[in-house]
């Protein structure tokens, strides 16, 4: 005994970089498990004020841009709102219940931290726990898709931006209803990928992609972006498709955090089946 | 013990603050991610004991992991780094005689030893960084080009800070 504790004695620098190493790795492979431990609602109460702080004052520099995208969907929304009014004046009797069957609820967040150049990119916003926030909630921007809660601490959360290799959603093409996974295989942040579209049908350059809804996540129809480059292997099957993102990922301010209120009972009921 | 290391515990927060609210929001091209603060391990005095030196590393490391939501992955490419930094120095040349107060950097070792010493080390994280945040070989190809792109920026930011805040030795 003595002599391997002289022996790890006389070794002490490799074994600790071993250790070390370990350390490293294993908080890498048990991110999840690490994201919901004490430590890690500590750094983020540290990061999380110091970010906020510097995004309270760079802020002051994108007002003007801010405030051009919030009007920009206002108006979209407007125009979505008379249409509905239109449509509807040939009713006699109308029933107005804003809350019945509500699947999908909103709270506006803002971005505190976010990265692109990485392989794997994270996006803080300032509202967590205490604002109702939990994991696995959509979030988009006013021009599209943007990610989903993977983390979250009392005032703060982290989102997994679509810039990240293990974001994988449900998108389609809008114009043809055809199904696809949405992938990002790293490089140019603008640029992102679409595979799993059969190569029988015909596909335009410029077709929007749009989200599913049938991940339990996304509603249906958020823009993901627009099909730029059509390929295919001769003798695949399905295309891969290069897209642009609706969203400029690279210069987030203001987003919207998406809760489904039918989530648990969809998931409940496909657990169901798997059980079977 | 703080007196000695006082000027690196400083280096250490300025280093952090630049890269977690400066240097993490550069993007060009998407390959170049430039991890100035691994200036910090450079700098460590040369009689810094090993222990002290994979320690103050794997702290950096975690320091820019917390801010940055990659748990570990900043932290495993320092201590590495921080491992191969007494080779690096033997061969880069180690100092005849530590005389007590020679330190790694251009003013004291010249600029051919700290280029020497700094392409080794920073090429070897960069590798380390981008094999770790890949974690996998099909994506070799991507991690050369980022080790390449990133490790060639950090190196020529480490120069120039290098030269600004050299201090002249009396």
């Amino acid at each position: 005994m003595r002599h391997i504790l002289a022996f790890i004695w006389k070794h002490n620098f490799f074994f600790l970089f071993v250790l070390l190493e370990v350390v490293a790795i294993i908080l890498m492979a048990n991110r999840s498990f690490y994201q919901r431990s004490v430590l890690s609602n500590a750094t983020d109460y540290v990061t999380g004020s110091a970010y906020s702080t510097w995004s309270g004052i760079t802020s002051y520099f994108n007002l003007k841009r801010d405030n051009q995208l919030l009007a920009e969907e206002n108006a979209r929304l407007h125009r979505i709102l008379t249409r509905e009014q239109l449509s509807s004046d040939t009713l006699t009797h109308m029933v107005e219940d804003t809350v019945f069957n509500l699947q999908y609820t909103y709270v506006d967040a803002v971005v505190i931290s976010n990265s692109t150049n990485r392989r794997d990119n994270y996006i803080m916003l300032n509202k967590g726990i205490r604002q109702g926030i939990e994991r696995d909630m959509a979030v988009i921007s006013p021009a599209g898709v943007v990610g989903t809660v993977v983390s979250v601490s009392e005032n703060f959360s982290w989102v997994m931006s679509l810039l990240n290799k293990h974001s994988k959603i449900s998108g389609r093409i809008q114009r043809l209803n055809q199904m696809g996974t949405v992938v990002w295989e790293g490089g140019n942040p603008a640029v992102g990928t679409l595979h799993d579209i059969p190569a029988h049908v015909k596909i335009n350059k410029g077709d929007t992609i749009t989200t599913s809804g049938f991940s339990h996540i996304f509603p249906e129809g958020i823009s993901i972006g627009y099909v730029e480059e059509i390929n295919i292997k001769s003798g695949d099957h399905f295309y891969t498709i290069h897209f642009r993102f609706s969203a400029d990922l690279n210069s987030l301010r203001h987003v919207y955090i998406i809760k489904n209120q039918f989530r648990e009972e969809q998931e409940e009921l496909r657990k169901n089946i798997i059980n079977d | 013990m703080t007196k000695a290391y006082g000027k690196d515990i400083l280096r250490f927060v300025i280093l952090v603050v630049l890269q977690v609210f400066i240097l993490d929001h550069i993007n060009l091209g998407g390959y170049i991610n430039p991890s100035l603060y691994v200036l910090f391990i450079l700098l460590l005095p040369f009689e810094t004991p090993g222990w002290l030196l994979l320690v103050s590393s794997f702290l950096i490391g975690f320091s820019i992991d917390s801010f940055g939501n990659t748990t570990g992955l900043h932290a495993g490419a320092s201590v590495f780094m921080a491992f191969l930094r007494p080779w690096a120095v033997r061969l880069a040349g180690a100092p005849a005689e530590y005389e007590g107060n020679l330190k790694p950097g251009i003013a004291d070792m010249g600029f051919r030893w700290f280029f020497g010493y700094t392409l080794v080390l920073v090429m070897a994280h960069q590798f380390a960084l981008s094999m770790l945040e890949a974690f996998r070989f099909a994506e070799i190809g991507y991690v050369l080009l980022r080790t390449l792109a990133g490790g060639a920026f950090t190196i020529v930011l480490i120069i120039i800070a290098e030269y600004l805040f050299m201090s002249k030795r009396k």
